[in-house]
């Protein structure tokens, strides 16, 4: 049959809406479950935006490579701890015709004096050679080339505010000159990529500069290599033929295996993940309980009524499902609110925290599919008591 | 055609070992289509029960029941609730669903009704509301209307499924004697416009001359002195 013909279909054989109705005509009722269960699912949005934007705002950093594949140290085991390994293995890689081109970055956590309080904090500090074109922003690449003096930073403006007033005084004009790892070091100019897990705020500098920072670095020895292919190269193949040739003191991931990775560790060595889901699962614990509650009352409080359906002959059946579409409204009447709450708490979070919290669709979805099962789960408990409605009782 | 209801030694027991109680004892009754019957007696004495057993509600536990000439006695849940759908039911209250409008609620009655579009349902449970007159009332809430007024769109609503039997209990006992009066007489009426069968419970003398018949009953037997009334 065709679809409008079903539509039509449906049109005509339609009943009275009765679920809508027993929701509709009980406004307050309505109100207290579209409240509990919003409120549920902004908590499941919220706790999972917080799990996403922490995980997501570790490879902030990661993701602003221009890169296909990377080299790194097998010892290092995420980018708090940046191994070395001999900068001659990236150069290597230059000989298999489908690399265009190479960078070695230097990668390290160093103290920066906050230049207001004097106080020490740990920065993520990189270090390269400007003229690479290391960055997908062309900007940042641009900007990167005023680091070719000895001594000079590019500072992030987005870290953290302990790190002091760096980018207004810069935009004020004023020169920032501040100390890290001991050494003098000017500001001359800001970039955007935010504090993550590891690093609360970020720095770049030349090579040159970096290691001056740190002179106990061994001779030849970086933290991360950054391999260019030519376009159309695929990543997956090279990245194999590498792994065959190089020896095994480098390790080689493409450029989402070095994102996943990371999320990977912050993943399974931190206790965030599991903190989130179960702040999460109890918004689905409070939300089952609150459906359940309202659509248990409902049926109590309606239970004469439902006999009497009963009594004219509407099958079981046809009552359950009344319940089953109570429960479906009620899923899909709570979940919008939640929704508009959900983006508009995204954008204060992001505000206050940094983090890159914002919905998205995978999330919409996993949420709607929660509250639609917490609705369900909810009426099938609920319609246990619709076993109650004795027809024979109501005379 | 068979007879709208056939029951032959009809008992019933509530309760269990030394609590069971025998309310119906050995009941035989026949009511034609189209007949009016009115059953009357004390409180207590298995008039309801004897209601809910020929309503296809209740599992039938010894004896015969036939409606329509369906057998009642050995009959599957589904079977029943088939066959509720052609028999209509007016109860004490009126058992209105609260949060329909007198239309709905018609229409809870004639949705019922197979193949027919929605449209030609709701115009269904307008005609009927119309015929127990309350066509001004389509939009109002049972909240919103007087005992008599529910009393008239529950009876509305048993007609628009076109059941060939309707079974009453105590319709008028929470109305005043005019009201009960009007309401019982607009039943008669409809359910002879329908060629429909009524078993009505009632304990007020004032309607006893709707009947075709009427029955009495007493401890769960009924009277052999079924006196026949002719109305007109």
């Amino acid at each position: 049959m065709n679809p409008l013909g079903w539509i039509a279909g449906f049109w005509r054989g339609r009943r009275i809406p009765l679920s809508w109705l027993l929701l509709t005509r009980q406004p307050v009722r309505l109100a207290v479950a579209l409240a509990g269960i919003s409120f549920a699912g902004i908590l499941m949005f919220m706790q999972l935006g917080f799990r996403d934007a922490l995980f997501d705002a570790s490879v902030t950093v990661h993701k602003m490579f221009n890169t296909d594949l990377v080299l790194m140290s097998p010892r290092t085991k995420s980018s708090i701890s940046m191994a070395g390994f001999p900068r001659r293995r990236l150069v290597q890689t230059l000989a298999d015709p489908e690399v265009a081109g190479i960078s070695p970055v230097h990668w390290n956590l160093l103290l920066w004096r906050n230049p207001q309080t004097r106080g020490t904090r740990s920065i993520l500090t990189l270090g390269f050679e400007p003229g690479d074109p290391l960055f997908l922003d062309p900007e940042l690449s641009e900007k990167a080339t005023l680091l070719t003096q000895k001594g000079r930073v590019l500072f992030d403006e987005r870290s953290r505010d302990e790190f002091g007033p760096v980018a207004k005084w810069f935009r004020q004009g004023r020169t920032v000159e501040s100390e890290v790892a001991g050494k003098r070091l000017r500001v001359a100019g800001l970039f955007a990529v935010g504090p993550s897990f590891g690093a609360d705020g970020n720095l770049l500098t030349s090579s040159e500069t970096f290691l001056s920072l740190l002179p106990s670095t061994p001779a030849g020895s970086i933290e991360l290599g950054l391999i260019r292919l030519n376009s159309g190269a695929d990543a997956e193949k090279v990245a194999a033929r590498l792994r065959q040739q190089l020896p095994k003191d480098v390790i080689v991931y493409t450029k989402d295996g070095f994102i996943e990775m990371e999320k990977d560790y912050w993943r399974s060595s931190t206790a965030i993940g599991f903190i989130f889901t179960l702040g999460a699962g109890m918004g689905f614990v409070v939300g089952c309980v609150i459906v359940y509650q309202i659509l248990y009352s409902d049926v109590s409080d309606h239970l004469p009524e439902y006999a009497t359906l009963m009594a004219m002959g509407y099958s079981l059946i046809t009552l359950l499902g009344v319940v089953a579409r109570e429960g479906l409204l009620l899923a899909v009447l709570g979940y919008l609110p939640a929704y508009g709450a959900g983006q508009l708490l995204y954008g204060v979070v992001q505000n206050a925290t940094k983090l890159p919290v914002a919905m998205s669709n995978d999330r919409a979805v996993i949420v709607f599919t929660m509250i639609l099962v917490m609705c369900m789960a909810s009426a099938a408990l609920a319609m246990r008591r619709l076993g109650d409605a004795d027809p024979a009782e109501i005379f | 055609m068979a007879a709208a209801i056939k029951v032959s030694g009809l008992s019933h027991w509530y309760g269990e070992g030394s609590m069971r109680r025998q309310v119906l004892q050995s009941i035989d009754l026949t009511i034609e289509a189209g007949e009016v019957v009115l059953l009357t007696g004390p409180s207590g004495c298995g008039k309801t029960t004897l209601l809910t057993l020929v309503g296809a509600l209740r599992q039938v536990q010894a004896g015969e029941v036939k409606v329509f000439g369906e057998e009642l006695n050995g009959s599957s849940r589904s079977q029943r609730q088939q066959l509720r759908r052609r028999i209509g039911m007016i109860f004490q209250g009126h058992n209105l669903l609260r949060c329909l409008s007198s239309e709905q609620n018609v229409q809870m009655g004639s949705d019922l009704l197979p193949d027919l579009s929605y449209r030609a349902r709701r115009d269904q449970a307008r005609e009927w509301l119309r015929a127990v007159g309350l066509g001004d009332h389509l939009g109002k809430l049972p909240h919103d209307l007087s005992g008599g007024q529910k009393q008239r769109v529950a009876i509305a609503r048993a007609l628009a499924a076109h059941p060939q039997l309707l079974l009453a209990d105590e319709p008028t006992a929470a109305l005043d004697k005019q009201t009960g009066r009007e309401v019982v007489e607009l039943l008669q009426r409809l359910a002879r416009e329908q060629s429909c069968a009524v078993l009505m419970v009632t304990h007020d003398p004032r309607i006893l001359d709707v009947a075709d018949r009427l029955v009495q009953m007493e401890d769960g037997r009924l009277s052999v002195s079924s006196l026949a009334l002719q109305a007109g």
